[in-house]
């Protein structure tokens, strides 16, 4: 690869042709600060539209500064990112871009997560001088996202996750000058839009314009009520982050830790999703086979491939975005909604509890689970098996406003029934996983025999797009995965167009799956944060003694007490849902 | 015979009219009214030399013609038949005195190259067109040269873009045709953008062929076949005729497949933009022709290595295109001729504002600006005092009397705080508050502003506020520091050209009146008496007559005051309308 | 029809200016006038369409032999609508602030009597020809 060599305040530096100022920069450890810029290295994901200015740099022989995040490194270029000029410039960026946002510091969501914020104390900006009017625009509320966009600073991250990494669509610029904003098309609300909730947006959003709806109040108030029962569950990938809110290293470990701070917080009842996440391969699996073996034997009308559907947003984008597919992905619920169903069923029967008197509530690292548990088809009478989900975010707000030391707490198990569970159940939380919990149930009830190996390396990765196949004895089953949904949506056209030759596909919206969720602990651009978590998650799987979720024997006991088995009437009163075309939703209600 | 007499307004302010009666007079006591008539004219554009008469048919010009001159003018030229000498036009250079229009040399300073058709042809009948010359440049260099030939004639004839940037034509050319790829576009941007400029609409209106033929030349050397107009959708009558003009020269083989049997291909397709300001920019009207928001993005990568759907693209506006045959029919060197040093040709402006004559101009490059608004434009409406020229559009500076001078060219506008920009040209007088001006000028920049980079976003709208706080009597002397101080970040550190350039004619207003922002600020006083909020109506009880008609007429019940005795004026509750002013008939109200 | 070289291109040009010198020197010349009507956005909006109707129909009334077409923007916005009326023979002369009664002035006294009336407005530039 052509190098050049430039001078970056009176430093020479060598430096790959094609790199920004900024990244030559950080080669010689010089920082320069930017505000709407963001890189998830390795990733593919970049927002540079060099809107925020505040990356501004001098290079001599050029009229204007130069933005670090976009301008190109070339030969002999003598760039000052420190001089008087630059930072004058800066401090005066940072000034109007405060002049023009809210003073709720104090009871912003965002309040020490905000880059904003840290701007401004990096800057030492203590006054502002350029005082004016502040551009408002009506606070919109849905399921799982609130858009205040007096916070928002146009730096159009969201947009571009929303576009370009997700091709959901629905965020973009509008309107000129002072009154810009990012919002839905015609100004809807996002409920009125085909936004998936993945909250990718709200995972990038630099400031609180973005953020989830606070579920914390409500979970308060059901863990205040002695007439309650509150029961909780925790999804696989928030035990990879959680732990980052109090300052540990990213990728540790802290199932234990979150099982007794739980406990500690008042729930009556400590309990896994991964528990969950067992049942959902005993039917999405069994759907699989019985899919796969009506296909052998030569049925016509079968669907393959058949796709996951655990992620909610996932469902959603299909809805609107491919309705004429909804037949395609699993019927299996989620494992959070099957968790719930369970709950109050199967688990409320055998405490003699009243479902009314049963609160469900999950910890997720997502926030179109928010969403997902109230959606209508997963409410018995108005009372919804999920009733409430927290972020691990916002469970991390609640543990330390209950004044709960987290990192000295004990590592502590879950409670039985619904907190036993198998590795196959943990590595739901990263991309691949799901797909090789399905592997390891599905060839041992398909080939009668077992396992010739447990890790299914060549399902695992942070590619956008993989595929394998796995030798079940003899059978080849191609294997697709995809993580971020415009990812999914190239397998999704691929299956329109008759390209597609896999048999399964496992579709997770986040990049990096749950690990990378819109509701998990800021990862402030850093990827390798990710990548740590997903670390986090294999190891949790290996240090499991039981892997494969038909061994889980708590999940045999539900079968035998309860469902019969995978597939059955009751399962699929239960366990099964089915999928709306939502591509005509809105035109109809206009 | 007949005797013409100016009856601009300029020399009617020298008595043009009378000038006129008596020269009437004159033809009645002889008996000729039946063979001599006296007419009068519109502005000559003579103005400094005025009052002008002339006589025709034998084109005989007379200058600085005074009322008593009448009767020797008949004397002479009428009955002896022989010029009147002493009011012959003296040539300056070599103190002849010249007879005709035809060889003043600085009579007709305009010199029309863009709009050479604009007023001459029906715009849409092609044939016209063509009897004027029109498609024999790309019928010759389709026949004749070679793409390299016709690039090397461009860069010669020095010809640089009329949209306002002022780059080189012929090496935008170049750099497209050296961008390798099947695939390339030619682009015209008839997204005129700056208040009062409407040049490209008249050249569009009256002389559409010219840029298609223009944009075939381009494709030609540049290696695209396709065509693109970025038209605002606000020109309805452009881009009928513009419609009216492709489909002519598809049906004579002059635009589509095998023009003049030459191989070469090409064609043309509009694009209509929603008329923001800010599209005009190349990479902003690219993306909004490609159906997105219209958003200015950085550059490199420039449209001549990725423009429209990434391909190599080349932009030129409308004028500049309308220059191109002209070019080649007449050669690069008839083409530098006419101009400055450094920028060869003519300029099209809208000039507009206070003067007599306003209109659409074309002068060649190096005029001064005392040409263009005393002679041209025939001077001050009214007879005020000149105070600035705004040029340059909202990006561009106010001029003042130190500038007249100046020949006129990219390079000097620049140097004298302002720019070319697409021609806008408004001319102020004593009665135009400079505070307001540039807060007018920001008010559009404000409307027009993408939002997408925070300087222009929040930093215009911030300079906005401080204006209308100083045209308001509340701003203070430090204001005049952070306007300044803001303005010059702006500068430094937005996007695109509009934010950069957005300051302009706050930093020129600031240059030279400062002393009118100071008496706001100091003094709380609008010296041109335009800012209400610092104005005051008062009644002089001097001159009051009590008559009651301002006490009849104000809106708001702010006057008071007993029959036949002086009226009151209660600030608190005057909105300063201004009708009291207008309707009393003794001059009693004075505005201070 | 194709165009289909430079020979057709100076073809349809040389009969463009035939057309034009059939019209000056045909017999009936001295009736056969031309007028152009400045029909630009400034010229429209100022009732430059009126103007041409009315000074169409004037002409035929007046049993007048003339050709009245459009153009574009001549430049004077201050005076529009404008027109130019050529008269067989005789340089091309631009009046501005054309009402219909200045319409009919024209017609009347400079068309038929070829007498110059007030309101001319004279030719500030030069073209590329000069």
């Amino acid at each position: 690869m052509d190098k050049i060599k430039l001078t970056i305040d009176n430093k020479e530096v060598e430096v790959a042709k094609g790199t920004t100022i900024l990244d030559a920069a950080k080669t010689i450890g010089v920082h320069i600060p930017t505000l709407c810029h963001m890189k998830l290295d390795d990733m593919g994901i970049e927002n540079k539209p060099g809107g925020c200015r505040v990356c501004v740099v001098e290079v001599e022989g050029r009229r204007n500064l130069a933005p670090a995040c976009v301008t190109e490194a070339n030969n002999g270029m003598q760039v000052n990112t420190h001089n008087m000029r630059v930072i004058n410039a800066r401090r005066t960026v940072t000034e109007l871009i405060i002049s023009d946002h809210p003073f709720e510091c104090l009871t912003c969501a965002k309040a020490g997560e905000c880059e904003l914020q840290d701007l401004a104390h990096a800057m030492g900006i203590r006054e502002i001088h350029f005082e004016g009017e502040k551009s408002t625009y009506r606070e919109d509320t849905s399921p799982a996202i609130i858009r205040d966009l007096d916070k928002c600073i146009m730096c159009r991250r969201c947009e571009m996750m929303c576009n370009e990494v997700q091709t959901v669509g629905v965020l973009s610029a509008i309107n000129r000058g002072f009154n810009a904003v990012v919002s839905p098309a015609f100004e809807q609300n996002l409920d009125h839009s085909a936004c998936t909730y993945c909250g990718q947006c709200v995972a990038v959003c630099p400031t609180g314009a973005l953020t989830e709806v606070d579920h914390t109040p409500a979970v308060i108030r059901a863990l205040s009520d002695p007439t309650k029962t509150v029961v909780v569950q925790t999804a696989p990938a928030v035990r990879a982050a959680l732990g980052e809110e109090f300052g540990l290293e990213a990728g540790t470990l802290v199932t234990g830790k979150m099982a007794a701070a739980l406990r500690r917080l008042g729930f009556d009842f400590v309990f896994d999703t991964d528990f969950a996440a067992d049942l959902t391969i005993m039917e999405e699996g069994t759907e699989l086979l019985d899919r796969l073996t009506r296909f052998l034997e030569g049925d016509k009308e079968v669907k393959l491939p058949m796709l996951t559907s655990c992620c909610p947003a996932w469902v959603k984008f299909f809805e609107h975005q491919f309705p004429d597919m909804k037949d395609i992905p699993s019927s299996a619920k989620s494992p959070q909604q099957m968790f719930g169903a369970i709950a109050k069923t199967y688990f409320a029967d055998k405490q003699k509890i009243d479902r009314k008197d049963l609160v469900v509530v999950s910890i997720m690292p997502c926030v179109a689970k928010k969403y997902e548990c109230g959606r209508e088809e997963f409410a018995v009478d108005g009372n919804p098996d999920v009733d409430f989900a927290l972020t691990t975010r916002e469970l991390a707000a609640l543990i330390k406003l209950s004044n709960i030391e987290f990192n000295a707490l004990p590592d502590e198990d879950f409670d039985k029934p619904m907190g036993e569970s198998t590795g196959a159940g943990v590595i739901f939380g990263t991309t691949g996983g799901v797909i090789e919990a399905a592997v390891r149930t599905a060839y041992e009830l398909h080939t009668k025999k077992e396992l010739p190996k447990i890790n299914y390396t060549e399902l695992r990765g942070m590619e956008g797009v993989r595929e394998a196949t796995i030798d079940f004895d003899g059978l080849p089953i191609r294997i697709g995965i995809a993580h971020g949904l415009g990812n999914a949506r190239t397998l999704l056209e691929d299956i329109q167009s008759g390209k597609s030759h896999y048999h399964a596909i496992e579709i997770m919206s986040c990049p990096g799956g749950c690990i990378g969720g819109g509701g998990q602990p800021y990862h402030h651009s850093d990827s390798s944060i990710l990548k740590k978590r997903q670390k986090a998650i294999y190891s949790e799987d290996e240090r499991k003694t039981i892997r494969k979720s038909h061994e889980n024997t708590y999940i045999i006991k539900l079968y035998e007490e309860f469902l019969e088995k995978p597939m059955s009437e009751k399962a699929h009163q239960l366990l099964h849902t089915s999928y709306f075309d939502r591509s005509t939703q809105f035109e109809q209600e206009d | 015979m007949h005797i013409l007499v100016c009856g601009g307004t300029g020399c009617r302010a020298s008595q043009a009219e009378l000038i006129s009666e008596n020269l009437k007079t004159e033809i009645e006591n002889r008996g000729l009214e039946n063979e001599i008539k006296v007419v009068s004219t519109g502005c000559f554009g003579f103005c400094e030399k005025g009052p002008v008469v002339k006589v025709v048919p034998d084109d005989t010009f007379y200058t600085e013609v005074r009322p008593s001159d009448a009767k020797d003018i008949i004397e002479e030229h009428v009955i002896k038949g022989r010029p009147l000498k002493r009011l012959l036009y003296k040539n300056p250079k070599n103190e002849n005195k010249v007879t005709s229009t035809a060889h003043i040399d600085f009579y007709k300073k305009q010199v029309r190259i863009a709009l050479r058709n604009c007023g001459f042809i029906d715009p849409e009948n092609v044939d016209e067109y063509i009897g004027r010359d029109g498609y024999a440049a790309l019928g010759k260099i389709l026949a004749e040269k070679s793409p390299e030939e016709v690039i090397a004639i461009i860069k010669d004839s020095e010809l640089r873009g009329r949209g306002g940037g002022g780059f080189p034509t012929g090496l935008k050319w170049e750099i497209t045709r050296n961008v390798e790829n099947k695939e390339k576009y030619v682009v015209c941007n008839a997204d005129e953008g700056d208040p009062g400029a409407f040049m490209d609409r008249s050249i569009l209106e009256g002389d559409p062929h010219s840029v298609i033929e223009a944009m075939a030349i381009c494709g030609f050397c540049i290696g695209a076949d396709k065509g693109l107009v970025y038209i605002r959708a606000e020109y309805p009558l452009a881009i009928e005729r513009l419609k009216i003009a492709i489909k002519q020269a598809r049906e004579y083989g002059l635009l589509g497949d095998n023009i003049l049997e030459s191989g070469f291909k090409f064609d043309i397709e509009l694009r209509y933009g929603a008329g923001a300001f800010f599209s005009g920019e190349e990479t902003a009207l690219i993306h909004s022709m490609e159906g997105f928001r219209g958003e200015p993005t950085f550059k490199p990568p420039f449209p001549s290595v990725s423009g429209y759907k990434g391909k190599p693209t080349n932009v030129n506006n409308v004028e500049t295109f309308a220059n191109i045959p002209v070019i080649i029919n007449k050669g690069a060197e008839w083409f530098n001729a006419i101009g400055s040093e450094k920028s060869k040709g003519t300029k099209v402006f809208a000039l507009a504002g206070k003067v007599n004559n306003v209109g659409l101009i074309e002068v060649p490059m190096g005029i001064t600006l005392r040409e263009i608004i005393f002679d041209i434009g025939g001077g001050i409406r009214g007879g005020k005092k000149f105070k600035a020229v705004q040029t340059g559009g909202p990006s561009g500076g106010c001029l003042t009397e130190k500038d007249l001078d100046i020949p006129i060219d990219y390079d000097n506008l620049i140097k004298a705080g302002s720019m070319m920009g697409s021609g806008g040209m408004i001319v102020l007088d004593e009665d135009d508050c400079m505070v307001s001006i540039a807060k007018f000028y920001l008010e559009f920049t404000l409307d027009e502003s993408c939002g997408k980079c925070t300087p222009c976003r929040i930093g215009n709208k911030r300079l906005f506020e401080i204006l209308e706080k100083i045209t308001e009597g509340k701003g203070t002397e430090e204001d005049l520091e952070r306007l300044r101080l803001l303005s010059n970040v702006i500068k430094d550190t937005s996007l695109c050209g509009l934010g950069q350039t957005s300051p302009n004619p706050i930093l020129s207003t600031l240059d030279n009146f400062y002393d009118e922002y100071k008496a706001h600020v100091v003094d709380g006083k609008c010296p041109a008496g335009q800012c209400k909020s610092l104005l005051k109506y008062e009644i002089d009880s001097e001159a009051c007559t009590g008559c009651t008609l301002c006490f009849r007429n104000c809106p708001v019940g702010a006057i008071s005051g007993e029959r036949k005795s002086p009226h009151y004026i209660d600030q608190s509750l005057c909105i300063k309308c201004g009708v009291c002013y207008d309707k009393c008939k003794f001059k009693a109200i004075n505005i201070v | 029809m194709k165009v289909k070289s430079l020979a057709d291109l100076r073809k349809i040009k040389d009969e463009v200016h035939e057309k034009i010198k059939l019209r000056e020197q045909s017999e009936n010349a001295e009736q056969i006038v031309q007028i152009k009507v400045a029909m630009a956005t400034c010229g429209i909006a100022s009732g430059a369409k009126e103007i041409m109707s009315y000074i169409i129909d004037e002409l035929d009334y007046s049993g007048i032999d003339g050709v009245v077409t459009q153009t574009g923007c001549m430049g004077y916005c201050y005076a529009e609508p404008t027109i130019e009326v050529k008269l067989p023979g005789k340089a091309p002369v631009v009046y501005g602030f054309v009402t219909k009664g200045k319409a009919k002035e024209i017609i009347e006294r400079y068309i038929i009597k070829g007498e110059l009336v007030d309101g001319v407005i004279p030719v500030t530039y030069r073209t590329i020809d000069e």
